[in-house]
């Protein structure tokens, strides 16, 4: 595909299913999301939003149609992108900050530096961690961190390597409603200081008015995008948004579209 | 609960020494003739009275058992490694692998004598044969359980094969193995020894089969104690190397 266009994500008339004879996971979908852009993806349970992160990211291919990712079509992983789940998935033979350098290990051209540059790359992961509320837990093993400190953690593993492109599957799906909106700034603020595109598969239509730009309702399987919502309220927002009318007003209207494609 | 944890520290002696008090008074009782099943006491005494043969049967037996045990730790890594990493193998492999260790080993002794004679080599060949299966396995299966999302999370930042091997496979897969190994040195145990009682001139299992055509029933039993007690001790040994090498799987829980 030479076409260039200024979405840094596009997808066109993707259908997706998993083996043949299979229902369609993703059914004609459409989508073009702006470098930068913080993108929200709802719908109901088995829609199709983590196949949509896999297709996305590579690790899927489309049945039909074509994904686009920096004006180039994907056709395997993408090799940079960060995913955090809903499970933090750390490995528990590593620190903390050992399973942050992980990307590290792996994304190249730190592969490579990693070795000799270690205090660096060291360095930088510390700042993250504190910036996240982790400082002084670098040296801990996972089991010895509270589920929400987990999560801190992953969400640094999926940033370490700046990667332009961000995935979260449900990460906050876990936690409690207090360490949820309280990553929720610490996403907000991560974003602010270096925007990159994030692609965020919520159940929480509360996180995905606060966090996103704009918000994709999905219709039940096989998922299509029904509503594109642009998400109106300034940045930064801060809790004292979420007790305003237009935020309020926000989520009425995406509640009310989640039980129109319920009902269909 | 102090108490408590010296009861657990006594419990496993205190269950043996049961054992054999229970045993020695059954024999006493029941008026049982020692070469029918001589007391404990008796193989005990008998068996210092032949302490220097025992000693040098038991260090051989030792001997065999150890290099089949180490054969089998190095080919059960490769092979486990293999199995593990790619499901083509696994496919190839599971069928022969599964009806190999169905073959009982005593019956590929005589096969053996055939090609190497009796003696130190059919040994260790059975011990290796009849240990390197649980290592296999669990090795495969410590590479295989890898959760689908953390493979993304991986694939997603360019991670090849081989890099999910290194950084999450070998490394998920040490308890498995380290767990194996204990019952592998049991096993290669068991195998040496059939080896030396079918076909042998040195070893305890020599050494019981020539106390038995000679009706000396209490060094039958002193020879069965001592490979008990080498059985216990490699255990053990194991044991603790597990509990070492692999403390994050004791205290974690994983999901998967
Ligand atoms: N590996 C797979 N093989 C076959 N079918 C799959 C696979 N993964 C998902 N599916 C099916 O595809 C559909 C979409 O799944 P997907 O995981 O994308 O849903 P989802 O919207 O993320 O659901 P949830 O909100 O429950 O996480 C589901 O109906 C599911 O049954
Ligand atoms: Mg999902």
């Amino acid at each position: 595909m030479t076409s260039v266009s200024k979405s840094f994500v596009e997808l066109n008339n993707v259908t997706m299913r998993y083996s043949e004879g299979d229902e369609l996971a993703l059914d004609t979908t459409n989508m073009k999301i702006n470098k930068g852009e913080f993108v929200a993806v709802v719908g109901p349970s088995g829609c199709g939003k983590s196949s949509l992160l896999k297709l996305v990211s590579g690790l899927m291919p489309p049945t039909d149609g074509i994904v686009l990712v920096d004006n180039k079509e994907v056709s395997g992983p993408l090799k940079i992108v960060g995913m955090a789940f809903q499970n933090p998935t750390l490995l528990p033979w590593r620190t903390t900050l050992d399973n942050v350098l992980l990307p590290m290990e792996i994304v190249k051209p730190h592969r490579n530096r990693l070795r000799k540059h270690r205090a660096e790359y060291e360095d930088r992961a510390r700042k993250l961690l504190a910036s996240v509320g982790l400082e002084g837990h670098e040296d801990k093993f996972p089991w010895e961190l509270s589920g929400g400190m987990q999560q801190r953690a992953s969400l640094c593993r999926s940033l370490i390597h700046e990667p332009d492109l961000l995935m979260l599957d449900e990460p906050f799906g876990a936690l409690d409603a207090f360490t949820r909106e309280e990553l929720w700034d610490i996403l907000q603020n991560l974003w602010m200081v270096r925007p990159f595109t994030v692609i965020l598969v919520t159940h929480d239509l509360r996180e995905a008015s606060y966090l996103a730009d704009t918000i994709y309702v999905m219709s039940k399987r096989p998922g299509k995008i029904i509503v594109a919502r642009e998400n109106p309220l300034p940045r930064p927002r801060d809790q004292e948004v979420t007790f305003t009318q237009p935020f309020t007003d926000l989520v009425h209207e995406l509640r009310s579209h989640i039980r129109d494609v319920r009902a269909a | 609960m102090n108490k408590k944890l010296n009861l657990r520290k006594a419990s496993p002696w205190l269950s043996a020494i049961s054992l054999f008090v229970l045993w020695e008074l059954i024999v006493r009782i029941f008026n049982i003739p020692p070469y029918v099943l001589p007391t404990p006491s008796e193989s005990v005494i008998v068996g210092w009275q032949f302490h220097e043969a025992i000693w040098m049967h038991a260090t051989h037996t030792l001997y065999t058992t150890l290099v089949g045990f180490a054969i089998a730790v190095v080919f059960g890594v490769v092979l486990g490694a293999l199995v593990g990493s790619s499901r083509t193998i696994y496919d190839a492999a599971n069928p022969l692998l599964v009806g190999f260790n169905s073959v009982p080993k005593v019956a590929l002794v005589p096969v053996l004598v055939m090609w190497f004679g009796i003696g130190t080599v059919p040994a260790i060949i059975t011990a290796f044969m009849i240990s390197f299966f649980p290592i296999v396995v669990n090795v495969a299966t410590g590479l295989a359980t890898l959760e689908p999302e953390l493979r993304d999370v991986l694939r997603s930042l360019g991670a090849t094969r081989k890099d999910i091997l290194i950084k999450v496979g070998f490394p998920r897969a040490m308890p498995y193995f380290f767990a194996s190994l204990k019952v592998a040195i049991t096993l290669a145990f068991v195998g040496s020894v059939i080896s030396e009682t079918v076909a042998s001139n040195v070893g305890v299992g020599y050494l019981m089969l020539s106390a038995s055509s000679k009706f000396n029933m209490p060094l039958v039993f002193a020879g069965l104690l001592v490979i008990a007690v080498m059985g216990i001790a490699m255990y053990e040994i194991f044991n603790v190397i597990e509990r070492r090498s692999t403390k994050w799987a004791n205290r974690a829980n994983p999901t998967n």
